[in-house]
């Protein structure tokens, strides 16, 4: 019946479908259907930019207007993939600019981004109006200039966690004064002093400002001044809270954050006094997110003091310094708290016993509703993940980082399998789970078993065999991104189902037992498919015997083979 | 049921599998571990030496925008803080941004170049490469040249003295800049100074740094 509505009428339904993958889905219908919906689709995900060009996007898609890409692979986070791997946001860039796409959206995650780029950007693009950089690098303060200085319309710049070259630069000063359309304004990362004056007339001249989340550099007068002016916030990111709390500048501050009555989310405290905490108690009351994952100088009663202020929160990022009992507190205070995450304050120390398997318990008990975990801890038991799978059934991501990466349980001595077993086998939506501690091919029996809705694995110095990857190969059916590290699994493993790798996103291993043949042999087989192999060694030959183990593999599925920008280090077969 | 020693570990326990490879040592487990059914074993974890980048000083360099990855780099700095803590093995912990997290305040450290009549201060934090920070330092003592080992054969000497930049560190001791990795040296640099070339002409490395042999 709906074949014989006019297109205007489907594309008119479309628009109420938002999320791409519904959209892909809607797209697989019918011819018609599948016409209908490239003409109409705005909004484009695109998880790995090397499965598909610029050109056949547009080809596609013509009338795409936002567009999200992500680059390296996920260990780059941790120094595993050579600075110089990919990823490269221009290209892109030039070719959507060559065929007069109206893009108004850029979202970026883990890519090179070049200071070319983002001028590129400004200069062509007439109506952008968001760029968002997650764990981006190569730009500068200049880049910046240049969105701030061209983007007429601009509504949205968030930076976050991106390594920017910005002590040389005044960016922020070349908003010009016809700019007012701000929504969202986030440089947090960037190390480098910002004119204040030219930041507290932004602030001023944007009344649609909701969000604003300052670097470092911006003292305590400057924020009561900005809060002044934006009383409107809805997210606010505090750069340095150093003041006296008896001072005038105190009672100005005070008085200031008490009239912003709509933050929800607080995040900051780069540099802190502690002492002066209690100014922010007004608006504790009001926060679903609470970022102190950059405040080491917070913690012990001031901290737990403060987060006694927040009963309801629903996201919490903590350093681990809060110590068990300081997550005791979070447990009893936080009832609907759903995502924690608790990050190493000294990830190198040796023996600072911050949190364990305690703490995780306690709130495991307390927040029921929780279903989203990053925990780094000293130890972890069986017990203490039997407990908390029992208690928070919803899971849909779990992520454990043992800080001794192969630690038994300290009450038993025996691997992990069981409790990672129990979260898997109770937690029926979960779709991301890292595992560590020590742990055996068990652990990957159960999760085949039981993970079904599982997406995304990350394995790091586990198992004993083969059967340990065959087991999550053979068992998660949804399976799109799994990543390894030191883990025995070797050629058996990788050729056993090679058309699996056909229905992921990407297989990263890394300090494996796959050997060249073995990873030759996937490449011959599944032509979809660039198998990369990253060799960091001086050694600058690849005359390596089939034989020889591989440091690092990482393949993909790809419509458009083999890329051409891949530095020496990388070789693709 | 807990052991009665409490968290140590005991060689075997009474299944009869074999534990040794799980006691707290040093590294990680080595290649002897057996396989519960006792069956061969297809692989084993990597041991300690081969996953401790031992060599600290092969790590990226910069782009020619002078970025480079420097957070999480697992290298032996707190190693060096706390005798007796294991070396660390590269990328792990898996957290980005330690850097940023851990830092409790800024690092400003006194600059001294030989034949100025004052010194400056620089805020390690501010960098993320050598590049960046000897570009810096350039621009503040802008009448000199300072010895720099990955441009060398395009650098312009000004007035014909070069200078190398070297730092006292933690031990009190005068190092070379640029022989460990950034995070390291930021760590540990408690003071720099730009030594004329002619006192150290006899000291000038055959080896440049390992940071500057890429370019």
């Amino acid at each position: 019946m709906m074949n014989y509505f006019p297109d205007e009428v489907l594309e008119h339904v479309f628009d109420f479908i938002t999320c791409h993958k519904d959209r892909n889905s809607v797209s697989l219908v019918c011819k018609s259907w599948h016409r209908i919906e490239r003409y109409s689709r705005r909004r484009v995900f695109i998880g790995n930019c090397y499965s598909i060009s610029p050109e056949r996007l547009i080809a596609r898609f013509p009338g795409v207007k936002s567009l999200t890409l992500k680059g390296k692979p996920h260990f780059a986070d941790f120094n595993l993939v050579p600075y110089d791997w990919g990823g490269f946001v221009y290209p892109w860039i030039k070719v959507l600019a060559e065929t007069g796409i109206g893009l108004e959206e850029l979202r970026l995650k883990r890519m090179v981004v070049s200071d070319e780029s983002l001028e590129l950007i400004s200069k062509t693009f007439v109506n952008f109006q968001s760029l968002v950089l997650v764990s981006c690098d190569g730009f500068s303060a200049d880049g910046l200039a240049a969105i701030a200085a061209n983007c007429r319309f601009l509504r949205e710049l968030d930076l976050q966690e991106n390594e920017v070259d910005d002590h040389r630069g005044h960016w922020l000063s070349c908003f010009p004064e016809s700019c007012t359309s701000l929504v969202s304004l986030n440089f947090a990362c960037l190390k480098g002093e910002v004119n204040l004056g030219a930041l507290e007339r932004l602030v001023s001249r944007s009344p649609n400002l909701k969000s604003l989340r300052l670097n470092r550099s911006v003292p305590l007068d400057t924020l009561q001044k900005l809060l002044m002016r934006a009383p409107q916030l809805v997210d606010l990111g505090i750069g340095s809270y150093v003041h006296d709390p008896s001072s005038e500048a105190s009672n100005k501050l005070k008085h200031a954050i008490q009239r912003c009555k709509s933050i929800m989310s607080l995040s900051g405290f780069l540099e802190v006094a502690p002492r002066c905490m209690s100014a922010i108690y007004p608006i504790c009351g009001n926060l679903t997110t609470l970022n102190l994952s950059y405040a080491p100088g917070i913690h012990g009663n001031k901290l737990t003091k403060l987060i006694q202020h927040c009963r309801k929160l629903q996201r919490l990022w903590i350093l681990d310094c809060i110590g068990d009992k300081g997550l005791g507190v979070v447990a009893s205070t936080c009832k609907e708290l759903q995502e924690l995450r608790v990050f190493p304050s000294d990830p190198f120390g040796a023996g600072n016993d911050a949190v364990t398997e305690e703490g995780l318990v306690l709130v495991s008990a307390g927040c029921p509703k929780l279903n989203s975990l990053l925990y780094f801890c000293q130890q972890m038991t069986n017990a203490a993940l039997i407990t908390v799978a029992k208690n928070c059934p919803n899971f849909i991501r779990f992520r454990l980082c043992i800080l001794d990466p192969v630690r038994p349980d300290p009450v038993t001595n025996q691997p992990l399998d069981e409790g990672f077993g129990a979260i898997v086998q109770s937690c029926k939506r979960l779709k991301r789970l890292s595992l560590s501690g020590l742990l055996t091919d068990q652990v990957f029996l159960y999760i085949g078993m039981y993970a079904e809705q599982l997406e995304m694995l990350s394995i790091a110095f586990a198992a004993d065999s083969d059967k340990g990857m065959l087991y999550v190969l053979n068992g998660c059916k949804k399976l799109r991104k799994l990543e390894i590290r030191d883990c025995p699994f070797g050629n058996a493993a990788l050729l056993e189902d090679v058309g699996k790798y056909e229905t992921m996103r990407s297989l990263w291993m890394s300090s494996c037992e796959v050997t060249l043949g073995g990873c030759k042999t996937v490449a011959e087989m599944m032509p979809s498919l660039n198998v990369e192999i990253i060799n960091e060694s001086d050694q600058t030959e690849f005359n390596l015997d089939d034989g020889q183990k591989v440091d690092k593999m990482y393949l993909y599925r790809t419509l458009v083979g083999h890329r051409k920008d891949a530095p020496e280090s990388v070789w693709i077969l | 049921m807990s052991s009665e020693n409490g968290k140590r570990l005991p060689e075997t326990d009474a299944a009869g599998l074999n534990y040794e490879a799980t006691e707290l040592t040093l590294g990680l487990p080595g290649k002897s571990r057996v396989t519960s059914d006792g069956g061969a074993r297809v692989g084993s974890k990597r041991g300690f030496s081969e996953t401790v980048d031992l060599s600290l000083g092969e790590k990226k360099d910069s782009n020619k925008l002078g970025q480079t990855q420097t957070q999480s780099q697992i290298d032996a700095r707190e190693a060096a803080k706390s005798p007796g803590s294991k070396a660390q093995v590269v990328g792990w912990p898996p957290v980005r941004g330690y850097a940023k997290r851990g830092k409790k305040s800024c690092k400003y450290v006194k600059v001294a170049v030989d034949g100025a009549p004052y010194l400056r201060k620089v805020d390690l934090d501010m960098y993320n490469t050598y590049q960046q920070l000897l570009t810096s330092l350039e621009d503040m003592f802008s009448c000199f040249t300072i010895r720099n080992f990955l441009n060398e054969k395009k650098m312009e000497q000004v007035n014909g003295i070069e200078y190398v930049p070297t730092y006292e560190d933690k031990d009190g001791d005068w190092m070379l800049v640029g022989d460990v990795p950034w995070q390291m040296f930021a760590e540990s640099c408690k003071r720099i100074r730009l030594m004329k070339n002619t006192e150290t002409a006899e000291l000038a490395p055959r080896t440049p740094p390992k940071w500057s042999r890429r370019s």
